[in-house]
């Protein structure tokens, strides 16, 4: 599939205000990143009006949003976890040139 | 008769987080954690020939953590010198009564409860994250947990925008079932 197509397979910009389940799917995950327009919101409400695997989704969704940015969770940065891969990897083929 | 096999080409992309955490909750100090992080994987891979396969891989790695958080602790108590209590109360007839106060528990000081269950979800999250295929785990970090804008993703990885948002779909979802038995 071509990207244009792709992409015009995953936009909400269309004019119908009932969206498909991919679509309203892909406005929750957005609106979990604070990426959704005011409109897609809507829709994504009127949607959840009368799906309920879309509700169940979103429930999901939401909750799994809290609970990572709970502040007493602590995560390494993607660069630390780099820098510490690197040392070890060093450590690792010494370790293996040894034996 | 081994049942667990040792993979160290593997160890800091699945458990760094995870003991990173571990770590975090008892010593409270982000450099002091990594180092002890850093620490175990090296003693890991020292002791390779030690494991006799009847623990899995993290619990072997946080038995070695363990150690060395208590060898550090040894060792700020030593620095130390003699353990000393020192309880200094203000003579000044100013402040005479205080130290009732300052008896009071503080009603917004976080008890153990929440603490232990605040460090049990962290370990859930790293578990649950480690079970990501890698680059998905990587996007998806970047993404929700150090919050990086979509295009720089893109740039970085080299896929477009609606690429990045299958992968986070797909990632959000395995995530959420995996936490959703015990934490939703």
């Amino acid at each position: 599939m071509s990207d244009k197509k792709r992409k015009k397979g995953l936009s909400v910009s269309g004019t119908s205000v009932f969206l498909s389940c991919d679509e309203a799917n892909h406005v929750c995950d957005k609106s979990q990143y604070k990426e959704s327009t005011l409109l897609e919101k809507i829709k994504l409400n009127i949607h959840l009006l009368f799906c309920s695997a879309c509700r169940k989704y979103t429930k999901n969704n939401v909750n799994l949003t809290k609970v990572l940015q709970d502040k007493n969770v602590s995560y390494m940065k993607e660069n630390e976890v780099t820098d510490l891969e690197k040392e070890f990897k060093e450590q690792l083929k010494e370790f293996s040139d040894k034996n | 008769m081994a049942e667990h096999k040792l993979d160290p080409n593997g160890w800091i992309r699945n458990y760094s987080d995870y003991l990173f955490n571990y770590t975090i909750s008892r010593v409270d100090d982000r450099e002091i954690a990594k180092d002890l992080v850093q620490e175990t994987f090296f003693a890991g891979l020292r002791s390779m020939k030690n494991f006799e396969g009847k623990a899995s891989e993290r619990t072997w790695l946080v038995s070695i953590l363990k150690r060395k958080i208590i060898d550090h602790y040894r060792k700020i108590n030593s620095n130390k010198g003699k353990a000393e209590v020192r309880m200094s109360y203000n003579s000044s007839e100013e402040s005479e009564g205080d130290w009732l106060e300052e008896r009071v528990a503080d009603p917004y000081a976080s008890n153990a409860e929440s603490d232990i269950e605040n460090n049990e979800l962290g370990l859930a999250i790293h578990k649950c994250l480690s079970t990501l295929p890698e680059k998905q785990a990587k996007i998806f970090r970047m993404k929700t947990i150090e919050n990086y804008d979509t295009e720089t993703i893109c740039k970085e990885f080299d896929i477009t925008s609606s690429n990045l948002w299958v992968i986070i779909h797909r990632a959000r979802t395995s995530m959420a079932s995996c936490m959703e038995k015990n934490w939703f």
